[in-house]
């Protein structure tokens, strides 16, 4: 099978995997940011303990976390130009990761915050601090410490969710593989390189994550 | 216009249902092969013999690693490059398969750690063979923490289904595709696709959260 396998034109198309690894890298950077302000905002509403409040929050979480995102991703390049919202591929494409990431990170910082001791909070609220002082100075720094292997985690399933975008044309590192695949017909090729450079990306978000890891039981032992 | 949209799409409601019916076949298949294989290989995983062990370790971090989209394409596309012809049906639950083995191994070698050593030296030294002692000893109290988390993963499975539809399948997510193209509305459309999936998916991710709480609290009754 490595016989037919041709090395050379991988060489050939690798400015157009190099063009699409950056792609690949600032969107999922883009979501990421997205995802983690839709992720503290949903969080904070699902855990404000007033009805009105937190059902917009779990009610997005849970549609969200019950649909595929490649619907969602549709939903959007589909749905968007109907109602008079011109965006471009990349935009919808940013957004649906955005949407959709935001609602696992939800659930992940809830975690964090679950598992801050009742002392602080109650400590931090008789000290006389506002909400947004309680999260910004007491919760969300103790709780984004622990949630960061997680977040790493989610962080490697956002890179691979992000190759969904090649199916609404966003030119990514999957988009790439596609295309060498139509353009020289070697499909073996293009789709082995593409996953080599997704596998690059996962060992290298995965060695953080461990090296983070390593560093909380440390900081616990002592 | 909506009126006469969500008309035509009430009247291709019956191919909304076809796609969702191979939706469930697809997924059906799939995450009962990869229930089996994933036990068997996380069984496997969890005694820790070495070489294979380095084996499995790096055929979960391909699977891990690499997008589902990708790895459709791969099966789909290349093996008939070297000889074995697959039709969509089988190269999608093929993929499903051997991406949904990764994860369950994971987690049943995950949940088999968590059992203390002296369940496995009461069961050595009561005179259990291996296959008893994973039978009658090991496998049964590991399935408390497995259980959450694999109904978990059967959610995230039945979702990536949607992605077999890229390979011409006309799963529901397709039947969504072929409907936009004459009814340009994609929120009526995509919110249909989206309500079926729903449908399916949210009472599992209830049933999951409902695994966590019950097998914990049970948990920490009995401690």
């Amino acid at each position: 099978m490595l016989k037919t396998f041709n090395f050379r034109v991988i060489f050939e198309m690798m400015p157009q995997f190099l063009h699409g690894l950056g792609n690949t890298a600032w969107i999922c950077l883009v979501a990421l940011i997205g995802a983690l302000l839709m992720g503290i905002i949903s969080c904070v509403m699902r855990l404000s303990g007033k009805r009105l409040i937190s059902f917009p929050a779990v009610a997005y979480i849970e549609m969200i976390r019950s649909t595929p995102l490649l619907a969602q991703l549709y939903f959007f390049y589909f749905g968007l130009p109907g109602l008079g919202i011109p965006l471009t591929e990349t935009q919808t494409g940013i957004m649906a990761l955005s949407l959709n990431s935001g609602a696992y990170t939800a659930e992940i910082i809830r975690a964090g915050i679950v598992s801050i001791p009742k002392g602080q909070l109650e400590a931090a609220t008789a000290s006389g601090l506002s909400l947004f002082q309680r999260l910004r100075y007491i919760i969300l720094p103790q709780a984004i410490g622990v949630t960061i292997p997680a977040l790493l985690g989610q962080m490697i399933v956002l890179v691979k969710d992000s190759a969904l975008l090649a199916l609404i044309s966003v030119f990514e590192l999957t988009r790439a593989g596609q295309l060498m695949a139509s353009e020289r017909f070697m499909p073996a090729e293009g789709f082995f390189t593409t996953a080599a450079f997704y596998l690059v990306i996962y060992f290298v978000l995965k060695f953080l994550s461990q090296q983070w890891q390593k560093r909380l039981i440390f900081q616990q032992d002592r | 216009m909506w009126g006469i949209y969500l008309h035509n799409l009430l009247d291709s409601f019956p191919f909304f249902l076809k796609g969702l019916w191979v939706t469930i076949q697809i997924s059906a298949l799939s995450l009962f092969m990869s229930t089996v294989c994933g036990f068997f290989l996380g069984i496997i995983r969890s005694t820790r013999t070495r070489s294979i062990n380095i084996v499995l370790a790096a055929y979960v971090d391909i699977i891990r690693g690499t997008p589902f989209l990708v790895q459709i394409f791969i099966v789909f596309f290349i093996l008939p490059e070297w000889g074995i012809q697959l039709d969509a049906f089988t190269s999608a639950v093929l993929s499903l398969t051997i991406y949904g083995t990764a994860y369950i191994c994971e987690i049943v070698s995950g949940g088999i750690q968590t059992i203390p050593r002296g369940q496995t030296e009461a069961a050595v030294s009561s005179g259990l063979t291996w296959p008893q002692q994973m039978r009658y000893v090991i496998v049964p109290q590991a399935l408390r923490p497995i259980l959450p988390p694999l109904v978990g993963q059967y959610v995230l499975m039945i979702k990536d289904t949607a992605v077999v539809s890229v390979i011409g399948l006309t799963d529901v997510t397709r039947v969504g595709w072929f409907t936009v193209q004459r009814i340009p509305e994609g929120i009526l459309v995509f919110g249909l696709v989206g309500i079926l999936y729903f449908l399916i998916c949210y009472p599992l991710v209830w049933f999951s959260n409902r695994l966590e709480t019950m097998l914990s609290t049970e948990k920490s009754g009995l401690g």
